[in-house]
């Protein structure tokens, strides 16, 4: 990647188009990947929308006019020229005589999903990084050891054992929340954040050991550096030393960390949304592969591309804003 | 909690004068007057973004539950399995079983307020028949030669040849009828005649009902509001119900289903139904192709084993052939076939073998625990002399790359409740479904033959020796007639439960009420 940004220049606008390049070049090899991954899944939709009803006529008549019999070089050229522009297409399920739009499918879905995972940031990011810091601080104490263990507890289990629990204790046991998740796009905004209550819970139990150890990994490591010694030496207390001198050094790493947990959040909670009755776009996903519907699948899967690499470019954004030797590698 | 318990005593003795207390006590709300009002919300075990209202694809058990909610049909499956009259209040067949006509009940107006006419009932089945239909339910039409409204209000049914059973071939659940406008209707419009309008289809989260206050049957759909949830998680649809966060629960897993029956507030209840698992064996593949082949291990399989170890006692022995008490014509005198490794030996000694190797496909699609039922067969097969190798099939895509094409599989079957039905499209030769694979004659000739035998008894002899034909030279091993468990919180109240589909054969939301 330094090679990259040697040839464009060096300056800080360049090293940004550089990385937007690089984006775009990913997103258009993960295309194929994703295409010629699909045309690898067993079975083809059409047998498996008509299911137990399938008769050799009938999967015939559908894949005509779906254009599956049409060869894969076309169809890929076809799809990502339309997706290019922002159009999905049309969904291959619905069967009978009217398509749904892949968009009208999925942006309900991805609504529900960036609320639960902004939501979820909202809590867990400041948490994460306010115990990083309280862990770094009170290090090789006995509330540095607890909260390490709790989270990393947290983290161990599989997430839809962490569901069950909170489920078991905060919905059968002492009713305070709902078990179910699901909800409508008409309803309150108060009302959603109740009914998310329990997934938020369990996705930041998830979430929260990753980021909390990097930050508290990352200032212990800079500790040691001659500038906190000098800062010491000055009089500073502890407290100040870390938030004032060591986090603005450390937010590289934290950021790709968060950066990547919320990325997780995105595309990783399918376990938590089918234990919540969640409407959240890894359900659709999931549904869609069941039902080889191509375009639904294409779509969710090139959302999840544009996801990690937004998040990454970020990330390096945020790294190279508070490391400006980024800018001028050697 | 006492109606719980009689009702697992009930499975285990239905004989005399018991069965007949029983039956009064496990159903209490017989001599109750259905109350209205309220909301009831039922989680389904199945929803997916591509649930639809299209007649056409209504084939999974989120979209039939709603077929039978916003929707009606010609006739209807009542709950003891009887074809009765609903959009059309009377019908008959003048010359022969082969020509119907049907007519329709007077002043039935849609939820969009226009009254059903015939050329909405022509328009609504003709949706299912023709070249481009892309219907489920088109082999179902194949046999009507002719279709026609005879004035506004009486259609008339030429077919190619006799059935007597069309009228319960039309009860099925695809042939909703819906308005038409120049002789087509909108298939995704969600306007029907039934019980409850249809307020919002929200692909694989849930659908929303009010009540039809113009519904042509004054002692039917008895809740304000009927909210179907789709919840395919199995711990999470029983939360759902523990917490009352729905009313009812379509499916509950058999393994801790006596467990759920000890939580007050909440009633299991089940019915022995149409569905039955099986293994189905290709008898035109070598060796099953030979009848004694099949035998041998018709006998070698213990089907108390599955029924006590898979399905929890939620089940009957299953008896090689497809009919079940859930049906009109089934032959009690047909005696239950047993687990006999001796006589399995006898058999492959008739078929010139001395050992016998086979492979068996299962996967977690055809059925829950189809996998360990693998396990089962190959451990009782083997006092048999028969080495079962069980192979694991991917479940992802298991109907269309093992079911039909591996020669000995795992499968199950659900459908209504209709002899006709099950024979001629799982093992009438050339059936597109028939997954045995099997040419019988005489049976084939049978098949045609009741379809248009007016004679009851006459009918009843054909499809007992069609259960014997099926259960002695068949290829499918019929392992279990399976039970529809399902819960409810206490305040559901229901008649007797109909048998040809979970939750009251899906009319739930038409039959039911709060206490």
């Amino acid at each position: 990647m330094s090679k990259f940004s040697d040839i464009i220049g060096g300056t800080l606008g360049a090293t940004i188009a550089n990385r937007f390049l690089l984006g775009i070049y990913t997103l258009f090899i993960v295309s194929i990947l994703i295409f010629s991954a699909i045309a690898f899944l067993p079975g083809d939709y059409a047998k498996a929308a008509l299911g137990h009803s399938a008769t050799p006529e009938t999967v015939a008549a559908l894949q005509k006019e779906l254009g599956l019999d049409r060869p894969a070089p076309e169809r890929y050229l076809r799809w990502i020229g339309h997706a290019a522009q922002g159009d999905f297409g049309s969904s291959f399920s619905a069967g009978g005589t009217q398509r749904r739009l892949v968009i009208d499918i999925i942006l309900p879905r991805l609504k529900n999903t960036l609320l639960l995972a902004g939501v979820t940031a909202l809590l867990a990011v400041p948490l994460a990084l306010v115990l990083g810091v309280l862990t770094a601080l009170a290090r090789n104490s006995f509330l540095d050891r607890l909260l390490n263990a709790a989270t990393l507890t947290a983290i161990s289990f599989p997430e839809f054992f962490v569901a069950y629990v909170l489920m078991l204790l905060l919905a059968v046991k002492f009713p305070l929340f709902s078990s179910m998740a699901s909800m409508s796009a008409d309803m309150p905004i108060v009302e959603k954040l109740a009914r998310i209550a329990l997934p938020v819970l369990t996705l930041t139990l998830v979430i929260l050991a990753h980021m909390m150890r990097m930050t508290r990994a990352a200032i212990i490591s800079l500790l040691n550096s001659s500038y906190v010694e000098c800062a010491r030496l000055k009089g500073l207390p502890e407290w100040r030393i870390v938030v004032g001198h060591v986090l603005p050094n450390a937010w590289a790493p934290i950021a790709n960390v968060v950066a990547f947990n919320l990325a997780y959040l995105v595309v990783g909670v399918v376990v938590v949304e089918v234990v919540f009755v969640y409407p959240g776009i890894g359900q659709t996903m999931v549904d869609a592969i069941r039902l080889r519907d191509v375009p639904v699948i294409q779509a969710c899967t090139l959302i999840f591309a544009v996801t990690f690499v937004v998040l990454n470019l970020l990330a390096d954004l945020i790294a190279i804003a508070t490391n400006p030797r980024l800018v001028h590698p050697k | 909690m006492k109606t719980h318990k009689f009702a697992l005593n009930r499975r285990e003795a239905l004989v005399g004068v018991a069965a007949s207390m029983i039956m009064a006590s496990t159903n209490p709300s017989v001599a109750q007057t259905p109350k209205k009002g309220g909301r009831l919300r039922v989680a389904l075990a199945a929803g997916a973004t591509s649930d639809t209202v299209d007649p056409a694809v209504m084939d999974s058990a989120f979209t039939i539950p709603i077929a039978y909610t916003a929707f009606n049909h010609l006739t209807e499956t009542d709950s003891s399995g009887n074809v009765v009259p609903e959009l059309s209040d009377e019908w008959s067949s003048e010359k022969s079983p082969a020509e119907w006509t049907f007519r329709l009940r007077k002043g039935v107006e849609f939820h969009n307020g226009k009254t059903m006419t015939a050329a909405d009932v022509i328009a609504s089945l003709n949706y299912h028949r023709g070249e481009n239909s892309k219907s489920a339910a088109k082999p179902f039409l194949d046999a009507v030669e002719e279709l026609r409204a005879d004035g506004s209000d009486r259609i008339r049914v030429r077919l190619k040849a006799p059935n007597v059973d069309f009228p319960s071939t039309i009860s099925d659940y695809h042939f909703v009828i819906l308005p038409s406008t120049d002789g087509k209707i909108d298939p995704l419009a969600g306007i029907g005649t039934g019980p409850y309008v249809l307020q919002k289809l929200d692909p694989g989260v849930g659908a929303s009902f009010s009540r039809n206050s113009n519904y042509f049957k004054s002692d039917r759909a008895f809740f304000d509001e009927v909210e179907l949830r789709a919840v395919i998680d199995d711990a999470a649809r029983n939360n759902a119900l523990l917490t009352g966060e729905v009313d009812g629960i379509d499916q509950i897993p058999l393994q801790i289903a006596s467990r759920l029956k000890q939580v007050p507030a909440i009633k299991i209840v089940e019915t022995v139904g149409t569905e039955h698992n099986t293994l189905p064996m290709r008898t035109d593949i070598a060796p099953f192709n030979d009848v004694n082949v099949r035998m041998a291990i018709k006998h070698a399989i213990d089907r108390d084993a599955i029924v006590d170890k898979i399905m929890f006692g939620y089940a009957k022995p299953g008896n090689d052939n497809p009919i079940s008490r859930a049906y009109r014509y089934f032959d009690s005198s047909l005696e239950l076939r047993k687990y006999d490794p001796e006589k399995a030996k006898w058999y492959l000694k008739q078929a010139g073998l001395s050992s016998l190797q086979v492979d068996l496909s299962v996967a977690g699609s055809p059925f829950p625990g189809a996998v360990e039922t693998g396990s089962l067969v190959q451990d009782a097969a083997r006092a048999a002399g028969i080495e079962v190798n069980v192979i694991r099939e991917v479940d992802d895509g298991y109907w269309s790359n093992v079911w039909m094409q591996r020669p000995w599989c795992a499968a199950s079957w659900v459908g209504p409740a209709s002899e006709d039905w099950i024979f001629t499209n799982a093992y009438a030769q050339g059936a597109a479904w028939n997954d045995t694979f099997w040419k019988n004659e005489r049976f084939n000739q049978l098949l045609v033959h009741a379809r248009g035998e007016q004679n009851d008894n006459l009918r009843r002899e054909m499809y007992a020796e069609m259960q014997r034909l099926v259960r002695d030279d068949g290829g499918a091993v019929v392992l279990t007639y399976n039970s529809y468990v399902m819960g409810l919180r206490d305040n559901v109240e229901h008649g007797p439960l109909a048998a040809n589909w979970r939750l009251d054969g899906y009319k739930f939301a038409e039959r039911w009420w709060f206490s």
